[in-house]
């Protein structure tokens, strides 16, 4: 399974990452490297693991149902690129 | 002797019993790092004024017979991945270079609450994904030993700060073998606890399931003292551990009857240097001879570390990182030069090979802010996990890496019924010039052979000096302990370092 230049540019698609021609180019020789290495995982047999998320695998904490104090909004907004006296401002969702 | 050689807990006892005052101590810090710190360049931001204005506090408050906290007047760097309320936590990246956090971090509040003084942050990998310092996005850390080879990483700031005396102590992150191979290549003392024994709260994250706050410092004796503050029980981490801390500092000093050490078949041997490989071997006469065992063991698994880490640390990393997106904090694009490029494309009729003309202006915004404010390296994690985890491909490589991470647990587990540490190396090799392995990722990645399986098993692990190269380089000594047994780990490091004098060698050539 090979990577190949127009995998990687799809890939920095999903990943939201805008890449020139010349990052392309080495994204793709670099990653398909690394990528290559994973292979290695496809010689252990692990048909009978189970997956471990994490190495604490605790479920259900759970805190006290109490209210707490919570960030500002002038606090959450401290350090928006963009802000208006109560939202963050960003560029049109849709159209130009 | 001056001051800044002593140890964090002898400084803590002149502090205690008045010959010194914090103030004269923090200046003295600050003196050093003005001298020195140009060359190593550790810190990102030195906070004087606040140190001394806290410094004079803690002198006011003992002179007036106050109780004070358990490292009142001790200076502490941090590094600068640890959210400091108010005060600037870039990253070591341009993507958060104006960032000021709302809230400090728990660890932050632990120190405070312990009366330490807060000198300075300290650099790092951008987002703590390097082993070198070089991802910075403002400029590397040297080595003190040689200013011309690399402190390693990602926390090499904190590394290099305490070996070259600018910090009695420093909290470091860890995970991949981010604390304990840069204190390995600078010649300190640096812990990994157990996953959850510190709270995760005002870290920035950088994989969740396999990152850890530690102690780096010169002794073990020092690091069970900022361990001992650092560690406890938090709920706003649902990970961490709900559990009493033990006194760590009040046990460091005992040795440990009937010692077995396990040393892992697999790391002795190919792919290893020879100097390093002789100097752990030295390492493990020196604890037979205090009384311990050494047993061969195996961690069959060990192979696999390296690319089970690179699959779950990156799939992890692009999942946390895609809240940057230049919308909430952080960079964003500029934005009359986005839309003065979409107008002339569009009239040009080009949209380039990419979908990007087809996007809104916001999912542009996103990728042009994204692209503008990572570096190399944090792309590189990025779009390794967006593309483990891409549809098609998540069974193959991350599901398969959560398999695996299952098996080299397993090993560890195995391991510890036989044995009650395991002892090797931290690194591969002694620390490499700067630029020397910055253009080929997977060398670098194969750097963390020795250390990344302790982050997937969530065990704790330590590093500390046990010889010098050739060329006076400091190599390192890994011990891995089980789960919470972080008590052992220290006492074990304590008890070699009262046989050897590795850990008090300091660089020369810095004044």
């Amino acid at each position: 399974m090979s990577l190949t230049r127009q995998d990687v540019a799809k890939v920095a698609t999903l990943a939201r990452l805008n890449l020139t021609e010349d990052e392309l180019d080495m994204m793709t020789g670099q990653l398909a490297q690394v990528v290559e290495y994973f292979e290695l995982l496809g010689e252990l047999d692990t048909s009978e693991v189970e997956p471990m998320a994490h190495a604490v695998e605790r479920t259900d904490v759970f805190r006290d149902d109490r209210v707490a104090r919570s960030l500002g909004r002038d606090a959450a907004l401290a350090n928006a690129p963009k802000r208006d006296d109560e939202c963050y401002r960003v560029p049109a969702v849709l159209g130009d | 002797m001056a001051l800044v050689e002593a140890t964090a807990t002898e400084l803590l006892q002149r502090l205690q019993t008045r010959q010194i005052s914090a103030v004269e101590l923090t200046q003295e810090y600050l003196q050093r790092i003005e001298r020195v710190d140009g060359r190593v360049r550790a810190f990102l931001q030195v906070e004087a004024q606040s140190a001394l204005e806290r410094s004079a506090r803690i002198d006011r408050r003992r002179q007036a017979g106050e109780s004070l906290g358990r490292l009142a007047g001790l200076p502490v760097a941090l590094k600068d991945v640890i959210c400091t309320e108010g005060g600037r936590t870039t990253c070591a990246s341009k993507m958060l270079a104006e960032f000021r956090p709302p809230y400090d971090a728990a660890v932050v509040e632990r120190l405070k609450q312990a009366d330490a003084i807060l000198i300075g942050k300290t650099n790092l990998d951008e987002f703590a994904m390097g082993s070198t310092t070089e991802t910075s996005a403002w400029a590397p850390t040297s080595n003190p030993w040689d200013l011309s080879r690399v402190p390693g990483g990602s926390s090499g700031g904190g590394a290099a700060c305490v070996a070259a005396r600018m910090a009695p102590l420093s909290v470091g992150t860890d995970t991949g073998g981010s604390i304990r191979q840069p204190a390995a290549f600078c010649g300190i003392t640096g812990m990994k606890p157990t996953y959850g024994r510190v709270s995760r709260y005002g870290l920035i994250a950088f994989a969740s399931s396999l990152d850890q706050i530690g102690p780096l410092a010169r002794t073990a004796e020092d690091a069970a003292l900022l361990l001992e503050v650092l560690a406890g029980h938090d709920p706003r981490d649902s990970t961490s551990a709900d559990l009493p801390v033990p006194a760590y500092s009040q046990t460091v000093a005992q040795p440990l009857e009937g010692l077995t050490l396990g040393v892992v078949r697999e790391h002795l041997g190919e792919g290893l240097d020879g100097e390093v490989e002789a100097a752990v071997r030295e390492a493990l006469r020196v604890y037979q001879s205090l009384g311990a065992r050494v047993k061969e063991i195996s961690l069959p698994h060990n192979r696999y570390a390296i690319a089970t880490y690179y699959v779950i640390g990156s799939c992890e990393a692009s999942s946390n990182l895609a809240r940057y997106d230049g919308a909430h904090y952080g960079y964003r694009t500029d934005e009359p030069t986005m839309r003065a490029e979409r107008a002339a494309q569009r009239q040009a009729g080009t949209g380039g090979k990419q979908t990007s003309d087809l996007d809104p202006p916001l999912v542009e915004m996103y990728r042009r802010s994204r692209a503008e404010g990572f570096g190399a390296e944090v792309k590189r994690r990025v779009m390794l996990g967006t593309y483990a985890l891409s549809h098609g491909y998540y069974d193959a490589y991350y599901l398969k890496a959560l398999k695996v991470r299952r098996l080299i647990r397993n090993d560890f587990d195995q391991a510890f019924q036989q044995v009650d540490l395991i002892a090797g190396p931290v690194t591969p090799t002694p620390p490499y010039r700067l630029g020397e392995k910055v253009e080929d990722p997977l060398a670098m990645y194969l750097g963390d052979l020795y250390t990344a399986s302790a982050n997937l098993a969530g065990i704790t692990a330590l590093a500390m000096p046990c010889g010098f190269s050739r060329h006076g380089l400091p190599l390192g000594l890994q011990l891995q302990g089980p789960p919470l047994e972080e008590e052992r780990l220290l006492r074990a490091a304590a008890m070699y370092q009262t046989a050897t004098d590795w850990h008090q060698r300091q660089p020369a050539g810095l004044d």
